[in-house]
């Protein structure tokens, strides 16, 4: 084995001074990382337990409405907060759609985040990657790459963003709490993730030694509970990573809509924030032909990165149901398959 | 089938027997959950060293540097075996002399010739360390471009496919059958190249002492390894002593012994110490064998009256550059439907992979899938149901030998399967079907069939004086419930109360049980048993009947039966005594005889033997996403004797499971320029998980079968892959009106 430096502060600022040396790294759950060590892939030489924090595994209501999700929180825990799941009901359904129990029981909130694409030849080091080593080259392009992005990719690379808890945090305007060497700052989590552009290696808006404290959900994002869905196609019915994914939520007031959030996952580098698609729901009837536009919106700028044209039509698809499925309200209980098209959710098409 | 003893033991007899027939529970069943059950790498011999494969990570080329320094400078690393210091071998790993005898590598060369090939082993005093010098070994590589895919190089028309049957076969004229025929259809189908993907992953622990070896490691055929590792080492097979008490999941995978397990041994020969080696998960994706992508078309003829005129089966496959196995696919058409013409062949190309190998129904699994699917797009073609359309073109002999069946009930299993499925209401055309959410809904169906084979087995049987008895034979238990199934027909062929009666297996140092694999293991060293416990039971009656102060004295063999631990008259059951009495009286401790099981080369000779079933499929497609469900599958099987139901229905459970997995599921995804698969792993190489498995049922369908075996067994297996998959295409296809043509079934391929 490789030896590294492992350290389990007892403390924040302990944590943020240790993790401060280059080459280090902080374990939550470590189920990505351990993976990616195994691999090759990450070979930190320090690593900054930082599990045992217990100021980081709390679920705090705010004064001012919103909830507070220390960054150690299991995703399960989370998932099951009775409080948690009456509020941002997209929320649960995306993390239960996520993984397996056993993965989601050591999951945290902040690992999630920052879990790193599935992207086959990021995790075969014989292959190039430029997210790997930067400058190496993008071996996904012309590659197998039926699961890769449509929007937002660049030559630089092609991978998706894997995780289905971001899509409705980014669609409901969730905040990264961060703490580094310089403080505690806050970045939306829309402008957290990065595309790809020239340095796909820059992943997110962390500094080396930052720490995610928390995630933030405004209050705001609480409006939406009566009509919020997530939604996820994929290539089995449990324990599969998203082909295409959507987080749709309204608020609709005498057939039209005042407030609408729509994000779609498995497209982008990111979780992917349709704002576009938002433009055209606010005001407008709320019926499938509004949701059609929306869907079209939000593929505008789509295009196929290798073999995955497929996915661009399947998520205008994925879009429409979503927002179908939010309008007919949230379930009173969440489904046995969260987000699953099997879980009954309302608006398969009779006609189609 | 010959019975070597002289008592009557009539399937009749053996039947009236307590445990064959009995639903018993796993009698392993309990080490298991309880992690008592001691698989090879659970095994740590004092002294015991890590050793680690280094695999290449090119398809081909050679490997032109390794940084042995730096593994070796590694804290805990002992030594790194390369092609310059590795153990000289008797024999060399590329020389063949029998289908059976697969190529190895072992470190012969400095020779790549596909991914994941073994280039060094690293042995260190832990894992860890072992792992770490693996990788500080940093090879560098002249690479030459990789073949890849069923296009990727020249192909050939190879020698023999499967285990050496003709490449190319036919009855009759296809051509003239097609041209004379009312209806035609014509389709091609494609399957992907999948990996057994036990969950045990191949592992041995061996230790050499002078010139023995003892070693732990899993095996579907003990005496085949025994007999390859002492021809690889130029050792007698007797000083090899073999373990297999339990293995993970074999399919085909573990039949062999495999490059890595030897180069264990060889590693352990090198530092003269105990050695562990345990394959790690992606390390199984290309030494331990595969089954072999196919494409395959299919032409079919049929008259007025959709009786097929002709079945032309073509098969493309692949095996590796430098040894031989052929998918036989096409082989798929031989048996099932009745035609006047049938045609197969096949041809393959060389790709830069591990070398095939048979995987759970080799060649009926690709062949099934995609000759279901042709029949139901005949069927459809001829404007007739799919069961009309089979029952309409039902075999009645063997289609390709005209041979008789040694038993077929094939139409019980599809009527059985179908009445409890609810067939009848299936509308014909597809699309038709919505349930209440609006999920297009479909119904298929697929014939499931599997020959009966049997091997060579040899057991052993002992009674003993305290009225106890022992059954022996190397058998090997993949997870099937051999323990338990052979348990049940040495108490019967002992005429002993299953508890009453020890049984071994799962060691090369007993009786040679041949192989568990081919389905035919519960036939072959279930014979073996039965013709061992009835020999003993010969000489223990020879041991009465001949003494005059026994109750049995002048009863002659033919008058007595054996039960409960005591021996009867036949003609007066109240005249008997205990096995006990008898030995106690002729002063012996215990007794001993052999049996063994064979196939009977005169009803070899006559009569055509598989097992049949039929399976019906619900599925449900979201009409928008493409993503399928299947809902519902029911199966009804026909394949002879019962051992025991409880172990038998699983069998049908994972077969069937198996193929949702090979019509939904399961793929190697092999990136076109490199040859590496890209999903060498088990999150992203998919079977398919409890939420895609709703509701399954395997009925069990009376069969007797008096040629098969005195005992009646045909193999339970693979034949649930079989059918199953085909009727997930054929039901997918009603649902949506899309013909898959390329397996797994893609959410592309549905869209629309
Ligand atoms: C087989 C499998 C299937 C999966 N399926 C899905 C799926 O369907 N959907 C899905 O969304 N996810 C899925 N996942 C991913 C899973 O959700 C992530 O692995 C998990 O969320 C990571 O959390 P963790 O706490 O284990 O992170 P770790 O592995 O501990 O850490 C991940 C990364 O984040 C860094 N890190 C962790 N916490 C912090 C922090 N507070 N501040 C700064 N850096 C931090 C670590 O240094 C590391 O780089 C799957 C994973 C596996 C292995
Ligand atoms: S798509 Fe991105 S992650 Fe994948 S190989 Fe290319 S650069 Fe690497």
């Amino acid at each position: 084995m490789r030896d590294f430096d492992y350290i389990r502060p007892a403390t924040i600022p302990d944590a943020i001074a240790a993790a401060a040396e280059p080459g280090s790294a902080y374990l939550a759950g470590g189920t990505n990382l351990l993976d990616l060590m195994k691999g090759g892939i990450a070979s930190p030489e320090r690593i900054v337990d930082i599990s045992r924090l217990p100021e980081l595994n709390r679920i705090e209501r705010l004064d001012d409405g919103g909830v507070r999700i220390g960054a150690l929180v299991r995703n399960a825990d989370l998932a099951y907060d009775p409080e948690f799941a009456k509020s941002y009901p997209a929320v649960a359904e995306a993390l239960l759609s996520g993984a397996s129990a056993q993965l989601r029981n050591a999951a945290t909130v902040g690992g999630n985040l920052l879990q790193r694409t599935r992207c086959s030849y990021f995790y075969d080091t014989a292959s190039a990657c430029n997210r790997r080593e930067p400058g190496a080259g993008c071996d996904a392009l012309e590659g197998e790459n039926r699961l890769h992005a449509v929007l937002g990719w660049s030559d630089a690379c092609i991978a998706t963003h894997p995780s289905d808890f971001c899509v409705p945090l980014v669609a409901l305007d969730a905040v990264v709490e961060i703490e580094g060497k310089k403080g505690r700052r806050h970045v939306t989590l829309e402008e957290f993730h990065r595309l790809p552009g020239e340095t796909p290696q820059r992943e997110n808006a962390l500094e080396p030694g930052d720490l995610i404290v928390a995630v933030r959900l405004p209050a705001e994002a609480a409006s939406f509970s009566a009509n919020a869905r997530y939604l996820k196609v994929r290539e089995r019915t449990s324990y599969a990573f998203a082909v295409v994914s959507a987080a749709a939520a309204l608020v609709v007031d005498g057939g039209k809509i005042r407030a609408a959030r729509l994000a779609l996952g498995g497209v982008a580098a990111k979780p992917w924030r349709a704002r576009s698609a938002e433009a055209v729901l606010l005001g407008a009837d709320a019926n499938e032909a509004t949701f059609a536009s929306a869907a079209d919106a939000a593929l505008a700028d789509a295009s196929p990165s290798g073999d995955n044209a497929f996915k661009i039509e399947l998520a205008r698809r994925i879009v429409v149901r979503a927002l179908i499925s939010a309008l007919s309200g949230t379930p009173k209980r969440l489904p046995a398959l969260p987000a699953s098209p099997f879980s009954n959710i309302p608006g398969v098409r009779h006609d189609a | 089938m010959t019975l070597e003893l002289s008592l009557n033991q009539q399937p009749a007899h053996a039947r009236q027997g307590s445990s064959i027939g009995q639903p018993l529970t796993r009698r392993d069943g309990f080490l298991k959950v309880t992690g008592g059950a001691r698989y090879a790498a659970d095994n740590h011999p004092p002294g015991m060293l890590y050793a680690v494969l280094a695999v290449s990570s090119i398809a081909r080329g050679r490997v032109a540097a390794l940084d042995t320094e730096a593994a070796k400078a590694h804290k805990g690393v002992v030594e790194v075996m390369t092609p310059k210091n590795r153990p000289a071998l008797a024999i060399d790993p590329d020389a063949k002399d029998n289908p059976f005898m697969f190529r190895l590598d072992l470190l012969q060369n400095d020779q790549v010739r596909y991914p994941n090939q073994s280039i060094a082993v690293v042995i260190a005093e832990t894992l860890e360390a072992a792992t770490e010098g693996a990788a500080l070994l940093s090879p560098r590589y002249e690479a030459l471009p990789a073949r890849v895919g069923l296009d990727g190089a020249k192909s050939f028309v190879p020698r023999g496919v499967g285990i050496g049957g003709p490449a190319v076969q036919h009855k009759g004229d296809v051509e003239t059958g097609l041209r004379s025929a009312k209806t035609r259809i014509e389709a091609t189908y494609e399957t992907p190249a999948q990996y057994h993907n036990a969950m045990e992953p191949h592992a041995i622990v061996v230790a050499w002492d002078g010139d023995r070896l003892s070693i732990d490691t899993p095996s579907q055929g003990l005496a085949m390894a025994q007999g390859r590792i002492a021809g690889l080492f130029g050792i007698a097979p007797e000083n090899i002593h073999i373990r297999s008490p339990f293995l993970g999941g074999g399919f085909g995978s573990k039949g062999m012994i495999s490059g890595p397990q030897v180069l264990g041994i060889l590693a352990a020969r090198l530092v003269g110490r105990p050695v562990k080696l345990v394959l790690r998960r992606e390390q199984m994706y290309g030494p331990v064998g595969h089954r072999a992508p196919t494409r395959q078309t299919l032409r079919m003829g049929m008259d007025g009256e959709g009786r097929l005129t002709a079945i032309d089966h073509h098969a493309r496959t692949a095996s590796s550059t430098f040894d031989d196995f052929f998918e036989p696919a096409a082989d798929a058409s031989h048996t099932l439907y009745a035609s006047p013409a049938i045609a197969t062949s096949h041809d393959a190309v060389r790709l830069d992979t591990g070398t095939p190998l048979f995987m759970r129904a080799p060649g009926e699994a690709t062949g099934s899938i995609a000759l279901e699917s042709a029949i139901d797009e005949a069927a459809h073609a001829c404007g007739m149901d799919p069961l009309e359309f089979r029952l309409r073109n039902y075999a009645e002999v063997e289609p390709m030998t005209g041979k008789p069946f040694s038993s077929k009930a094939l139409r019980e299993c599809y009527r059985q399967a179908a009445e409890t499925f609810g067939w009848a209401s299936r509308p014909l055309q597809p699309r038709l079907m919505r349930d209440a959410d609006g999920f297009l809904t479909g119904w298929g169906m697929g014939t499931a069939t599997f020959p009966a084979l049997m091997f060579q087995a040899e057991a052993r049987a002992v009674l003993r004086s305290d009225g106890s008895g022992l059954m022996e034979t190397g058998a090997q238990d993949m997870g099937q419930g051999a323990w338990t199934a052979f348990a049940q027909i040495a108490a019967d062929g002992l005429g002993l109360d299953i508890d009453r009666v020890e049984f071994r297996a799962g060691s090369s140092d007993l009786p040679n049980a041949g192989i568990a694999g081919g389905s035919g293991h519960t036939a072959t060293a279930g014979m073996a048993i039965h013709n061992a416990g009835a020999a003993v039971i010969a000489r223990l009656a020879d041991l009465a009947t001949g003494n005059e102060a026994s109750p049995l004295f002048g009863a002659g063999n033919e008058g007595v039966l054996a039960r409960g631990g005591r021996l009867y008259r036949r003609d007066d059951e109240s005249r008997g005594e205990s096995y006990a009495e008898i030995l106690m009286r002729a002063g012996l401790t215990e007794i001993e005889a052999h049996g063994k099981g064979a196939p009977d080369p005169a009803s070899q000779e006559t009569y055509a033997k598989h097992a049949h079933g039929a399976v019906f499929a619900e599925v449900k497609v979201d009409p928008d996403f493409g993503q399928i469900r299947v809902t519902r599958l029911v199966g009804a099987f026909a394949a002879g004797r019962v051992i025991n139901p409880r172990l038998v229905r699983s069998q049908y459970y994972g077969g069937m499971i198996w193929g949702i997995s090979f019509a939904l599921h399961e793929e190697a995804i092999t990136d076109r320029r490199s040859g590496r698969i890209q999903n060498a792993n088990l999150a992203e190489y998919h079977v398919p998980v409890n939420a895609d498995v709703p509701s399954v049922e395997a009925l069990l369908v009376h069969e007797d079968d008096p040629y098969v075996n005195a005992l009646g067994i045909k193999g339970v297996g693979e034949i649930g892959i079989t059918g199953t998959a085909g009727a997930i295409a054929n039901a997918v296809w009603h649902a949506t009106g899309v013909r898959p043509r390329r397996f797994p079934i893609r959410i592309e391929d549905l869209l629309g």
